[in-house]
């Protein structure tokens, strides 16, 4: 039962007051500006937009800087942000093949035309502490090579020559939006995509670690893993035709993965398919390897009972938003709640003791 | 058609002026019966400056319209294109639909929502004559004892209450009137 | 004519795409040193919103929502009747307003001097920017050795 009561408003002003001085730290130190937020956190800027659901790199490095680094925190504020927008409308699908890639590796092809690039990756460090940074972040300008011009094509277009990779065939099907109508099971691939991919990260990677411990493994290689600029483009009504409005840093993840033919489809790779804002490795390769196990029963295979095969499950419990609203709420006032249960302990405790004591009497 | 005729027109401080607008339309659809101005845009003919208002404030790329009758002209699409960015579709895809009371035809073409989500319905935006409080007898939420209207088709109109929670809802434009008629309100002939 | 046509929407195309992506200082500092700001009325004042990016499921297949970015539009008409739009990525609206208004430029006699002084200027910043990422990039390609095979 919820009852309202009134109070506590002098307390709360005062602990806003106190928690913008905390929040600020000691005077002694400079302020963080947005732009160094933006510049030298620039993965948490990208998780903050892709589980915000927002591409703006100066408003989720303002929600980090609110937040007090507490990234979740920082995501609410960008959710809550967000709904406050027109909806302009949307985008023609973004051409990931067209992408100016930063970064482009591929586990299962060596000589894929357009090389392994590595790009900016922590993947070949040592993981040992650089105490440099701790004095002077001062760096050396990156060597450059000579620019290639030539697009970068996608691997598994190799694999679909031979046949022998399930195909996604194009289509233009209107996606359903779940923050315009409600999500409804059994969800549909493209639902299930933008769900996961706004999902929270540690539990997406949690579930697709659980695959690959044998939680319905499906033997996932990183076909391609790419990250960089891909352009937005939108039809503008009042112009009669698209132009392009932006561009966005993407994360694709695709995998190929090895499948031995169900009772509906013959022995061949199948995919898994993760794209997330911004540089987020992690989240897109997970993304993929749950896209993966979810899509059991497209694919004829047994539903094992893993829960990376559970659509509801996965999907109910992967937006920390929703996680976190329905998990503090309970450290908000319940007293009339809390009152009722005391009085009926007290009372179960009375009963209780009642029955016990005539019988100890009679012996 | 010169450029300018498509683009002009609309709010001249889109917050403020759909704010103004929202209140109103809110406060006739509370209030059945009660007969408001709404003004701040001035659409292409034959809309009523009521019923592009109430659009202008209503509508957005997701809110599906469909123009009825003699309505549907290349010029108010492209105006209702440019200031919101609202669909054009068939009477039975409508979110919202504006024309006469004749020209939007029997009510059984529009959504009327589902059990879940009665708010899958359409609300129709009917042009018409002056408006008067007379006419129809309107009692139900938002009404004191009782309030009247001039509706276009009583009988039509008591036939969609009897669906509630499910049916249509109703505003009525006119010039620079409006009033509203929300499915929750019961109806009866004066007399 | 409709060669012509085609030909002049996909040039508008590209500068207004290239208004869109540019950063804000870069669009502004040379708007600032155009020196005869036109006179105009509002169609629709600057706005800040929101358009959903869509991506494809297997980079090829059906379309699905990924998530929206923020976008800031507007729309001018000179004294002369040339109306023009501004998109531009982020939430700036002068950099809307400067958009609209080179875009309403570009399509009047005053082309040829926005093109050399901010257009074509803008695109070469882009370019030169996209070239030192994509050379970065190449330094990090990876140059496979055959090793000595074990067998015989």
């Amino acid at each position: 039962m919820y009852v309202a009561v009134k109070g506590g408003e002098k307390a709360i002003e005062n602990a806003h007051a106190w928690l913008a001085e905390e929040r600020r730290g000691s005077t002694d130190v400079a302020e963080l500006s947005l732009a160094q937020i933006r510049e030298q956190l620039s993965l948490a800027v990208n998780r903050v937009m892709a589980e915000g659901s927002l591409f703006d790199p100066d408003l989720a490095a303002l929600a980090i800087k609110q937040a007090r680094g507490d990234l979740i925190e920082a995501i609410f504020l960008i959710r809550a942000y967000r709904t406050t927008l027109p909806r302009f409308g949307y985008s023609e699908p973004v051409e990931t093949g067209e992408m100016a890639c930063d970064r482009r590796i591929s586990a299962t092809f060596k000589d894929a035309p357009g090389g392994q690039v590595l790009g900016p990756t922590f993947d070949y460090t040592h993981r040992l502490l650089d105490f440099k940074l701790a004095a002077d972040g001062g760096v050396p300008a990156a060597p450059e090579g000579a620019a290639l011009e030539e697009r970068t094509p996608h691997i598994t277009g190799f694999l679909k020559g031979e046949d022998i990779i399930q195909d996604e065939a194009a289509s233009d099907t209107t996606p359903g939006d779940l923050t315009r109508e409600p999500m409804e099971f059994p969800a549909n691939r493209p639902l299930r995509l933008q769900s996961l991919t706004r999902g929270d990260e540690g539990f997406v990677l949690g579930m697709a670690y659980s695959t690959q411990r044998g939680y319905a493994r499906n033997h996932a290689f990183v076909g391609e893993l790419r990250i960089g600029k891909v352009a937005v483009e939108m039809e503008i009504p009042e112009l009669g035709f698209a132009i392009e409005i932006g561009e966005v840093d993407l994360t694709e993840c695709e995998t190929v993965n090895q499948f031995k033919g169900s009772k509906t489809e013959p022995p061949q790779f199948s995919r898994g398919y993760g794209l997330v804002f911004g540089q987020s490795e992690r989240k897109s390769i997970a993304m993929a390897l749950v896209d993966r196990a979810l899509r059991w029963e497209e694919l004829g295979e047994d539903n094992l009972g893993a829960p990376a095969q559970d659509e509801e499950f996965v999907l109910s419990h992967s937006d920390n938003i929703q996680a976190t609203g329905f998990l503090e709420h309970i450290k908000l006032p319940h007293y009339v709640d809390f009152q009722s249960e005391l009085e009926l302990v007290r009372k179960l405790r009375r009963e209780a003791e009642e029955r016990i004591t005539p019988k100890e009497a009679a012996e | 058609m010169a450029a300018q005729i498509q683009f002009s027109g609309g709010f001249q401080n889109a917050p403020v002026d759909a704010a103004h607008a929202f209140r109103a339309a809110m406060t006739v659809m509370a209030r059945p019966g009660e007969i408001r101005r709404l003004t701040g845009s001035e659409p292409p003919a034959p809309l009523s400056v009521a019923a592009g208002t109430l659009l202008l404030t209503l509508c957005d790329p997701e809110t599906k319209v469909h123009l009825a009758g003699a309505t549907d002209t290349y010029t108010v699409r492209k105006w209702l294109t440019f200031h919101t960015g609202a669909p054009f579709v068939p009477a039975s895809e409508a979110d919202f639909a504006v024309g006469t009371w004749d020209a939007l035809g029997p009510l059984n073409a529009y959504r009327i929502g589902t059990p879940e989500y009665p708010d899958r319905s359409a609300t129709l935006i009917v042009e018409g004559d002056r408006l008067h409080q007379r006419n129809a007898v309107l009692k139900g939420p938002g009404i004191k004892d009782v309030a009247h209207l001039s509706l276009p088709d009583i009988g039509a109109m008591q036939a969609n209450a009897a669906l509630y929670p499910l049916g249509c809802d109703f505003f009525f434009t006119s010039g620079d009137q409006i009033a509203a008629l929300p499915r929750s309100t019961h109806i009866r002939a004066e007399g | 004519m409709t060669d012509q046509t085609e030909f002049a929407t996909a040039a508008r195309k590209e500068w207004m795409g290239l208004l869109a992506r540019a950063p804000e200082d870069a669009v502004m500092e040379l708007w600032d040193m155009v020196p005869d700001h036109p006179a105009f009325d509002w169609l629709r004042s600057p706005e800040i919103g929101g358009v959903m990016v869509r991506g494809r499921t297997g980079g090829t297949g059906a379309p699905f929502n990924l998530g929206e970015m923020t976008v800031t539009r507007c729309s001018v008409v000179l004294k002369d009747g040339t109306v023009g739009h501004g998109y531009v990525q982020g939430r700036s609206k002068p950099k809307a307003q400067a958009a609209a208004l080179l875009d309403a430029m570009m399509q009047t006699s005053a082309a040829g001097r926005i093109r050399a002084k901010v257009i074509d200027p803008l695109k070469q910043q882009i370019s030169a920017t996209k070239t030192t990422r994509a050379a970065k990039a190449a330094a990090t390609k990876v140059e496979f050795f055959t090793m000595v095979r074990g067998e015989d």
